[in-house]
């Protein structure tokens, strides 16, 4: 009797995960087939379960998407950009969190509370005066701005200092008595062994700046430094307007974010785990 | 090789906890001092001090002289061995041992020379490529002995070592510790909440109380003449009874009150306690080792009744918990004269096996060439 009541809890939990996994997968399959359809067609089945089934395929519609626009240069500027942030954005806030989470300074517990505080501020609330800023500086336009701002980040250093606060500090110790120094111990002893949290925050910058779409727009003026997200809004704005090439263009913006998930994903999971077991 | 002097040091925490309260304590040159005390006594920290790993809140540490309060720890040329070894888990053991000389910027050969040499030292050559994970606690115990040793250090200071091994291996490894350091004659304090280890490998053992030195005294003299009450019941296992008695005079003689026993004091405790002759009238602690404690024949003098009350069979040795009508005392008892603590029972080991029970009476005798007696205040009678 409690062995059938376990079968069917089991039944019915996984068949509710298996709807939900369903839900979110359906779009981006209809994004990929909805990409190989011909312009028309789209639309038209997109509310009918042919919207799953990729009839008369044809990657005209990439080709359209690459003939219509400069799809190679805005690809080359998104991975530039987000490349630039996550990777400046490691070493910056490792170190932040490192120096909060374990080295002795005045003012330490404050600033950090400072830096909590600015994760539940939204990036809306200072566009206005950050675009200011930029403005000043003659940065309009440019990649700078678009990677200055965003280097630093609050949930970063956030997910940082959560694992390094709870890595044993006997072998810092160890390494500051057989003679390193600060800078040493977190580039030699540190680092190789917080790959899980460099990995996770790594995925979840560059998901968040791969996708970025405000800040761009506010500040490219042209095409020549502007991302992907900022470009296929182009193909909304200017006719005509083919769904087609849409969804062509969106299938070859996510497929690099769902090859970097799927590449580190055993990584991130085990950070964000970490993370927040700790913290 | 240098000295380790604490002068008058203290460290008090920013919420106004005393750790170490002005210890004053000399490592000599080449020594291997082992310092001992309960847990929270503060004797990591004074180590912990020493590495530059904790501030020193009054006092000065010096090595080999010069003052070092305010030398980061990476520039004390010590080496540390920790409780849980703090190996390096992402690098390999070669490359924890190489660590320490590279940060010295040794050249390429020299370090590979000095790594193969303590390798084979320490029996380590087969292990050299493998990451610590893949080591027993007894290898890994063994590597970071090692990485200590590798860099000809002025002195090693050890946290613990040995206390995430096991029984035997500890026994072992603490054997290899005592003969490394003869062998190297490093300057080396060693902090162990573990008696038995300290008396075993100590050249002299200092005992911590609540952050106050009690004592310093080769194991020997620990054992024999120990200062104060605490370090009675510390040293030993089990600790040092302590009773209550009342020195009385007799034909112009000390005699010494033990419940219903006048016990005339041989030669040997007189002269150990020199103030004893003025004291006639005054309570007094006795303090009797279990081990000068034998089973006596009912008609014998001076003997004393007891019951057992637990009995614990070592095989070599029998470990008796008795209940006496003399007033014992506990050995941590901060204020013995007004102690109001249950009476803790009084120990006996007797040599070779017993087949006593609980609730079994017999009689008991005293080597009373062996006693120690302390004042009401816990002081040994000087």
């Amino acid at each position: 009797m409690k062995s059938t009541t376990r079968a069917l809890t089991q039944l019915l939990l996984y068949s509710a995960l298996t709807l939900l996994a369903l839900l979110f997968l359906a779009p981006l399959m209809i994004m990929l087939i909805g990409s190989l359809k011909a312009d028309a067609r789209v639309l038209v089945e997109a509310g009918t379960l042919s919207a799953f089934l990729p009839a008369e395929a044809s990657l005209q519609n990439y080709a359209d998407v690459f003939r219509r626009s400069d799809f190679l240069r805005f690809f080359l500027n998104s991975v530039f950009i987000t490349g630039a942030i996550v990777t400046s954005g490691l070493l910056v806030n490792s170190l932040a969190a490192y120096a909060f989470a374990r080295l002795q300074w005045r003012g330490r517990d404050l600033l950090f509370n400072l830096v909590l505080a600015l994760m539940i501020l939204p990036f809306e609330a200072i566009a206005v005066p950050l675009f200011y800023g930029v403005s000043m500086l003659g940065l309009r336009d440019t990649y700078l701005a678009q990677i200055l701002p965003f280097i630093a980040n609050a949930f970063s250093i956030y997910l940082f200092y959560s694992f390094f606060i709870g890595l044993p500090k006997a072998f810092e110790e160890a390494a500051r008595i057989d003679g390193a120094g600060t800078l040493r111990i977190f580039f030699t002893i540190i680092l190789p062994n917080s790959k899980p949290v460099f990995a996770s925050v790594a995925i979840l910058s560059f998901l968040t700046w791969w996708g970025s779409y405000l800040w761009p727009l506010m500040v490219t003026i042209g095409p020549s430094v502007r991302p992907l997200p900022v470009a296929i809004a182009g193909f909304f704005t200017l006719p005509p307007l083919l769904w087609g090439d849409i969804l062509a263009f969106g299938t070859m913006m996510v497929a690099p974010v769902l090859v970097v998930f799927i590449m580190f994903q055993r990584w991130f999971v085990r950070g964000v785990a970490a993370s927040a077991i700790k913290g | 090789m240098a000295s380790i002097i604490f002068d008058n040091v203290s460290k008090t925490y920013s919420d106004g906890v005393d750790v170490i309260r002005q210890l004053c304590l000399t490592v000599e040159d080449g020594e291997l001092l082992v310092l001992v005390g309960p847990s929270g006594c503060g004797k990591s920290t004074a180590l912990r001090m020493v590495a530059g790993l904790e501030a020193i809140s009054a006092g000065e540490i010096r090595l080999d002289g010069q003052v070092v309060n305010g030398i980061p720890a990476q520039r004390r040329n010590l080496a540390m061995v920790f409780q849980n070894y703090a190996l390096y888990p992402h690098m390999s053991v070669r490359r924890n041992l190489e660590f320490p000389l590279r940060m010295r910027k040794l050249p390429g050969r020299e370090i590979k020379r000095r790594v193969e040499r303590i390798a084979e030292m320490l029996d380590l050559t087969a292990l050299l490529e493998r990451k610590p994970k893949a080591l027993s606690g007894g290898q890994r115990q063994r590597v970071a002995m090692g990485r200590a040793i590798v860099r000809d250090a002025d002195a090693f200071l050890m946290d613990e070592p040995l206390s995430n091994l096991d029984a035997k291996l500890r026994v072992q490894i603490r054997t290899e510790i005592a003969t490394l350091q003869t062998r190297l004659g490093v300057t080396t304090l060693y902090v162990t909440h573990d008696q038995v280890e300290a008396m075993t490998l100590g050249q002299r053992v200092a005992v911590l109380r609540e952050g106050r030195l009690q004592q310093v005294a080769p194991p020997g003299e620990l054992y024999r003449r120990p200062a104060n009450i605490f370090v009675a019941g510390f040293i030993g296992s089990p600790g040092m009874n302590l009773l209550r008695g009342t020195m009385e005079e007799k034909d112009g003689n000390p005699v010494l009150r033990l419940g219903p026993n006048r016990l005339i004091l041989p030669e040997q405790v007189l002269t150990e306690h020199p103030g004893l002759q003025t004291r006639p009238g005054e309570s007094l602690l006795i303090g009797i080792r279990p081990e000068a404690i034998r089973l006596a024949d009912d008609l014998a003098e001076h003997s004393l009744p007891a019951r057992v009350h637990a009995v614990e069979s070592l095989g070599h040795e029998t470990i008796l918990h008795l209940a006496t009508d003399l007033a014992s005392i506990a050995s941590d008892a901060t204020d013995p004269a007004a102690s109001t603590d249950p009476a803790p029972p009084l120990i006996a080991v007797l040599p070779g096996q017993h087949r006593f029970r609980p609730g079994d009476t017999l009689q008991l005798g005293i080597d009373i060439d062996g006693l120690r007696l302390f004042d009401m205040s816990g002081n040994a009678v000087g």
